[in-house]
C-alpha cells in the first residue's frame, strides 16, 4: 500500500456523531508518516479538548487499519497548532450542509465570538440568510443550535474555532 | 524551588481550577433552567474537564513518577488542591452559577491568553487549544450577566446579590506566593497584579452594562494556593474521590 491509499483508507473513517463527514475532511487527522511504506503513524488533533469521541475516534481508525491488514501503526494525538474550523475541506463543508448541519461560516471566530454580534449563518434547508441563534451550545462541543425566521426549522451549526 | 517542581504546581493549580469548577458545573445537568442552558452549562462542564485532563495528564508527565492524570484528580488529599476559592462555591440559583461563571470566567479568559505565550511549549499548546473555548464561555457569561442584571426587577435584584455575596472570593484569584514568584521568572505564566488590572476593567465594563454595581474590594478570603479551602471542598472530594477510594483502580 502507498500513501495515497493509506489516505483513501483513513477517508472512509467518519466522525461518530456527524457519520457523514470524513476524520480526514473534519481535520482530525492531520498527516500521516508513511515514509517506509510500513509501520504508519497517523497524526491526529482534537477538536475540543473535552471532545468524548476523541477515543472512538482513535478506535475506529485502528480497526480500519486492521481491517485493512495493517497490524502495525501508531497513533499519535498532537495539540498544536489547535485545531479550527478552517481545516474542514470543501468536500466536508458540503457534506455538512446536505447532513442538514450548516457549516462554519468562514473565517474563524477570533474576538467576534467575544463580544461580537452572532455570525450571519445561512439556513441549510431553505438557504435564507435570515436565522437567529438560539444558543452557541449544541449537541455537541462543536455545534451551536440556529432557527431559521424563514421556514422556521431549527438547526445546528458548525461553530468557528 | 527548581523550576520542574515549580511548573507540575503550576500545571496542577489551572488543572485543578478547571476540575473543581467542572465538576460544580457538571451538577446542573438536568437541572438547567431551560433545555438550551442545560446544555450550555454541560458543554462548559465538558470543556473544563477537557482542559484539567490535559494539564493533570502533562502534570504527571513533568513529575516524572507515574502519576496518571486520575491519580491527580482523584487521589489527592484536600490540602494538595490550589484550585481558586471561587471554583468551589455551591452552585446555589442560577444567578449565583452565572455571578460565579462570569467572574471566573474573565480571570480565565485573561490568564488563557498570556498562557498561550508561556515558555513551555506543550503548555501553550494546551492552552492554545483552551482558548478558543474559553471565549466561548466568557461569552455566554457575559450575556446572562447582562440578560439577569438588565432584566426584571426581581432577576437583578438577585444577581446584584449574587456578585456581593461572591465578591470577598475574587481577591483569592490574585494571590500570588513563592510559585508565582518562579513561573514569572522562567516565563511560565502571567504576573497576577497585571492580570488583575484588566480584569477589574472587564468586569467593571460588562457589570456596567448589565446595570450592576461592582461591588467594594472589602475583606477577602484567601488561602487556595496554599491548599487552605472553603468548608465546600470537603464535600465536593467526598463526592469526586467516592469511587477511587471505595474502588481503587476502577476503570470504565
Amino acid at each position: 500500500m502507498d500513501e495515497q491509499n493509506l489516505w483513501k483508507l483513513l477517508d472512509e473513517v467518519k466522525d461518530p456523531e456527524i457519520p457523514v463527514i470524513s476524520l480526514v475532511d473534519l481535520g482530525v487527522i492531520r498527516s500521516v508518516d508513511f515514509t517506509d511504506g510500513e509501520n504508519p503513524k497517523i497524526i491526529i488533533t482534537p477538536t475540543y479538548s473535552g471532545c468524548p469521541a476523541m477515543q472512538v475516534m482513535e478506535e475506529d481508525i485502528s480497526v480500519r487499519l486492521k481491517l485493512a491488514g495493517i497490524k502495525s501503526f501508531k497513533i499519535e494525538t498532537v495539540l498544536s497548532p489547535a485545531w479550527t474550523t478552517d481545516w474542514i475541506t470543501e468536500k466536508g463543508r458540503k457534506a455538512l450542509q446536505d447532513y442538514g448541519i450548516a457549516p462554519p461560516e468562514q473565517t474563524t471566530s477570533d474576538k467576534s465570538a467575544l463580544l461580537g454580534h452572532p455570525k450571519e449563518v445561512t439556513c441549510p434547508n431553505c438557504k435564507s440568510r435570515e436565522t437567529k441563534m438560539l444558543s452557541q451550545f449544541g449537541s455537541t462541543p462543536c455545534k451551536g443550535l440556529y432557527q431559521c425566521k424563514d421556514c422556521k426549522e431549527p438547526f445546528d451549526y458548525f461553530k468557528c474555532i | 524551588m527548581e523550576q520542574k517542581e515549580a511548573l507540575f504546581n503550576y500545571l496542577i493549580r489551572i488543572a485543578d481550577n478547571s476540575a473543581i469548577l467542572g465538576h460544580k458545573l457538571s451538577q446542573w445537568c438536568g437541572h438547567g433552567p431551560e433545555l438550551e442552558e442545560d446544555i450550555a452549562i454541560i458543554n462548559t462542564a465538558l470543556d473544563l474537564l477537557g482542559h484539567s485532563r490535559s494539564l493533570y495528564t502533562y502534570a504527571g508527565e513533568v513529575e516524572g513518577k507515574g502519576r496518571s492524570e486520575d491519580d491527580l484528580a482523584f487521589l489527592r488529599e484536600e490540602r494538595k488542591y490550589t484550585n481558586a476559592l471561587i471554583c468551589e462555591l455551591p452552585n446555589g440559583h442560577y444567578g449565583d452559577t452565572i455571578a460565579r461563571q462570569f467572574l471566573f470566567d474573565q480571570f480565565n479568559y485573561l490568564v488563557f491568553s498570556e498562557l498561550v505565550k508561556s515558555s513551555d511549549e506543550t503548555l501553550a499548546a494546551i492552552s492554545a487549544k483552551a482558548i478558543k473555548e474559553i471565549r466561548y464561555h466568557l461569552r455566554r457569561s457575559i450575556e446572562w450577566t447582562i440578560r439577569l442584571g438588565d432584566g426584571t426587577e426581581e432577576s437583578h435584584s438577585k444577581i446584584q446579590e449574587s456578585f456581593k455575596d461572591i465578591w470577598s472570593y475574587t481577591g483569592d484569584l490574585f494571590v500570588q506566593n513563592e510559585l508565582d514568584k518562579v513561573a514569572i521568572a522562567a516565563g511560565i505564566g502571567p504576573d497576577l497584579d497585571a492580570i488583575r488590572t484588566e480584569w477589574r476593567k472587564s468586569v467593571e465594563a460588562v457589570l456596567s452594562e448589565a446595570t450592576l454595581q461592582t461591588p467594594n474590594d472589602d475583606w477577602m478570603h484567601s488561602g487556595s494556593k496554599s491548599g487552605m479551602h472553603t468548608e465546600h471542598m470537603g464535600h465536593i472530594l467526598s463526592e469526586l474521590q467516592y469511587m477511587q477510594r471505595a474502588y481503587p483502580g476502577a476503570e470504565w
